[in-house]
């Protein structure tokens, strides 16, 4: 009862990289996304390039390449922001898959229409993909976010004290293995299932 | 940058790459069994209508997709020996992928069971056949073909969700790269040697993957 407060500390943690990393996420995904979903040859390659690399590889590894690799490149980087970047390069490549899937289903009658009535492709874009293509986007968007609040847990590894850092430490001192890692996950638990309904719901609501 | 980019190093640590890749190799396939086994239990005791059975089902499956994967595996890795019970990690690791991969796996399968049309099996009602035979002839052949490629999407985070368990200490691709630079101090060498390994994997899976929503989706088009 008396490391409760070490706990919170941790939840308070896990959910600052998570809000931080889903905004981040959200806007480098619709970005990239747009990229991918484009006519030009180029950028689309190498946005391309990009997500393989990132889904071909696991997180932690990841972690270790930004937390240990750009420091021999010079770039210094003090664990919370390489946790950060870590993330955001991880979340903005699945949402750009996700985003590009949901504008590529538009169909091209309504590119074709948009031109004639004048637009540009940014209103194109804005006034007449997006909104429509939100449909498709949301329901995988938002458990998109859940397996990110979910992948904040492997940036313990760089030793960030978030909920499943806290959990490790606490069981080292006190080894109560099951007690501990049941109370992480049940603050997990809180955090990720109202999502996990919330896109339930969303994929009911918008499923056609 | 990549000037310096040290090869000799890579080429001396390769042998110990080769077992990590190995055994990584060993973790999935096993796991992979596993977690399919567990999954298809888990999906029948979730379709069944059966309240005893189907509640403890859902639970388990709502936990385990609410909850990290690192957690479950420290949860098994420090919470067995608590219950008296000592095994070794790459046991625990192997475990902990088959719970998890499990439960995504049910959910794959009853999205498969779920996505046969409702006529099909009114037909198969008024066709005079019993609940199995339904199952067995009308529902599962169709369900197989949308369940394939998700399936081995599931099998790709698995490969990549086994970099975990280097965490718990199992020598695996992962625990390879750390290995290296604890031993070397050559990060960059180490974990972009570990990414291509990773990547070499993904991508066969991805090109098996592809190729059977190629060769399965299009039933749907009726």
């Amino acid at each position: 009862m008396e490391i409760f407060p070490f706990f919170l500390k941790g939840l308070w943690m896990t959910s600052k990289i998570g809000f931080i990393s889903l905004v981040t996420c959200t806007l480098i995904g619709f970005i990239l996304g747009i990229f991918r979903s484009s006519d030009s040859t180029i950028l689309k390659r190498m946005v391309g390039v990009y997500v393989a690399f990132v889904r071909g590889t696991p997180f932690v590894v990841q972690i270790f390449i930004v937390f240990f690799i750009l420091p021999e490149w010079g770039v210094q980087l003090e664990a919370f922001s390489a946790a950060l970047l870590a993330m955001a390069i991880m979340g903005s490549a699945f949402i750009c898959e996700i985003v590009a899937g949901g504008i590529n289903s538009i169909p091209k009658g309504q590119w074709e229409a948009a031109t004639s009535a004048g637009l540009n492709r940014i209103q194109q874009l804005r006034l007449v993909i997006i909104p429509q293509a939100m449909k498709v986007i949301l329901p995988p968007l938002v458990g998109q976010y859940v397996l990110l609040i979910k992948d904040t847990s492997v940036v313990s590894v760089i030793g960030i004290m978030e909920l499943t850092r806290v959990g490790w430490v606490t069981v080292v001192r006190i080894p109560e293995g099951l007690m501990v890692f049941t109370l992480v996950g049940f603050l997990y638990f809180i955090i990720s299932y109202p999502l996990i309904l919330l896109s339930n719901y969303l994929e009911k609501k918008m499923a056609v | 940058m990549l000037v310096d980019f040290n090869f000799r190093v890579i080429l001396e640590y390769l042998p110990l790459f080769l077992t990590g890749l190995r055994s990584t190799f060993f973790i999935a396939i096993v796991s992979i069994a596993l977690a399919l086994i567990t999954g298809i239990i888990a999906c029948s005791c979730r379709i069944s209508g059966i309240k005893f059975i189907k509640y403890p089902a859902i639970a388990y499956i709502e936990i385990v997709r609410s909850t990290p994967l690192l957690v479950q595996i420290y949860f098994l890795y420090f919470g067995l020996p608590t219950l008296g019970l000592k095994i070794p990690e790459i046991q625990t690791g192997i475990l902990a992928l088959m719970l998890n991969s499990g439960a995504y796996m049910a959910e794959i399968i009853r999205a498969g069971i779920n996505s046969v049309d409702e006529g099909q099996i009114e037909a198969g009602i008024s066709s005079g056949l019993n609940y199995v035979q339904r199952m067995r002839l009308i529902i599962l052949p169709q369900a197989l073909g949308v369940t394939i490629p998700p399936l081995l999407g599931q099998n790709i985070v698995l490969v990549k969700d086994s970099a975990l368990l280097s965490l718990i200490s199992v020598m695996e691709l992962t625990r390879c790269g750390q290995t290296m630079t604890s031993e070397r101090f050559m990060p960059t060498e180490a974990f972009l040697t570990v990414a291509f390994f990773y990547m070499c994997i993904y991508f066969c899976l991805k090109a098996l993957a592809d190729w059977s929503q190629r060769k399965l989706i299009f039933r749907e088009a009726y």
